[in-house]
């Protein structure tokens, strides 16, 4: 009797649409589902190393006095050009704007040549052909109070901004 | 002399051993040599009946058997130069180079498995350029096609994620302009980049995801969608053969001299 009255009830109400299994199947897809977005996000979390121990952006290139005006000097390591024109001094990367290969100085030509695609860039960093998208940026470059030569890799500056010392 | 080892043979397969491991039985009946296929692990991928033509060199060239065949050679080379090789930055370089001069038959397996990589990727292009001008892609094939293209991904992968493990000048640059490549993604470039590598730059983590994906992730990917692309063939009604195709048989169901069919049958 009880019973008879309960399904009048249900089917008499609004919700009516939604049965119990059907109720049930739309829960489980939907807790499956946050689920599912939860563990892509805590994956995606879980591969993007959180501390990375690679080199600092900031290196050291040493005293001005070491660099004769007009020279061109590639640190390997760090992979910048640091160069002494009569303007003053200017640190370029050389890492290639296609698809980063270490560049160049050809002394004999005058230019930033990169091995990898043949990209070809004047002294100041700018592309002359080869399929490099941008030129090379110039970084930012200071005297620390050591007098020391400063050059930040992370910070690229407007050209032609030449440090005096 | 060979009445007897064939005897032998016979003895074994009946023993009680044996019949629990193959349940077929003995005896060389279409029925016996059907379950051998059927209820073997391995073998019930592929059909219990193959057209005798479809097995000769001319139909398939074998590139697809061959190809699997350089996959199980790079495998089990592979494990065992995992057993000398460390996936670290002041390690990676010299364990390959005491594989080359040091460790014994070292050169042998790295060579081998250099080889068999380049093989592999020959043989992937070789298999999709036959099943392509044979028009053996056609449906109802059309997704063991798909199947195939993942798997020349793979393969195109597992290449370029080996090249990066001997942590040589080759291998670092070529990893550089790879990843840099995966930067030019529209929007998501720069994280792919980030992911791949984890980290800026190609460093200890790009060498150990490379290893990782090397040895573990794609191998696994690959024997998964191998065995999907061979239960497939099955699946799809056999290996390709243009004389059986529903359009060529109707072309054909003008009766014909005895003589002619047997012909055709080679």
């Amino acid at each position: 009797m009880a019973m008879a009255d309960e399904k009048k009830t249900v089917t008499a109400g609004p919700v009516d649409d939604v049965s119990r299994r059907e109720f049930f199947v739309k829960l489980g897809l939907g807790s499956l589902s946050i689920a599912a977005a939860g563990t892509t996000v805590f994956a995606y979390q879980f591969l993007s190393p959180n501390v990375l121990f690679e080199p600092s952006p900031i290196v050291n290139a040493g005293k001005p006095e070491s660099y004769p005006v007009d020279s061109v000097t590639l640190d390997v390591n760090s992979g910048i050009y640091l160069i002494h024109a009569k303007e003053g001094f200017f640190a370029l990367s050389a890492v290639c704007t296609h698809l980063g290969c270490l560049t160049a100085w050809k002394p004999e030509l005058g230019i930033i040549a990169c091995p990898c695609h043949g990209s070809k860039f004047s002294r100041e960093g700018v592309k002359q052909e080869g399929p490099a998208p941008k030129p090379l940026p110039w970084l930012r470059t200071w005297v620390s109070d050591e007098g020391d030569l400063m050059v930040d890799r992370d910070t690229s500056i407007r050209p032609m901004e030449y440090v005096r010392v | 002399m060979a009445k007897t080892i064939e005897n032998y043979f016979d003895q074994m397969r009946g023993t009680r051993v044996w019949r629990s491991v193959f349940r077929g039985g003995t005896g060389s009946s279409t029925l016996r040599r059907s379950l051998a296929i059927q209820q073997n692990v391995f073998l019930h991928l592929f059909s219990t009946k193959v057209r005798r033509r479809m097995l000769s060199f001319s139909a398939t060239w074998y590139l697809g058997t061959l190809t699997l065949g350089t996959f199980l050679i790079l495998v089990s080379t592979g494990i065992f130069l995992m057993l000398y090789y460390h996936p670290s930055v002041p390690q990676a370089y010299a364990d390959t180079k005491d594989l080359q001069f040091v460790v014994s038959s070292g050169l042998f397996l790295r060579n081998l498995h250099r080889w068999s990589a380049h093989a592999m990727v020959f043989l992937v292009f070789a298999h999709m350029f036959k099943v392509f001008y044979r028009g053996a892609y056609r449906p109802p094939r059309e997704f063991n096609w798909v199947i195939g293209v993942i798997l020349l991904l793979i393969t195109l992968l597992l290449s370029y994620t080996g090249y990066l493990l001997p942590w040589d000048q080759l291998a670092y640059w070529a990893i550089t302009v790879g990843s840099n490549i995966a930067k030019a993604v529209p929007v998501l470039g720069n994280n792919v980049h980030f992911l791949m590598l984890g980290g800026n730059l190609v460093n200890a983590n790009a060498l150990l995801r490379f290893y990782v994906l090397h040895c573990m992730i794609l191998p696994l990917t690959a024997i998964v969608f191998i065995a999907i692309h061979f239960w497939r063939i099955r699946k799809d009604g056999g290996l390709y053969s243009h004389q059986s195709e529903p359009k060529t048989l109707a072309a054909k169901a003008v009766p014909a001299p005895a003589g002619a069919v047997a012909k055709g049958a080679q």
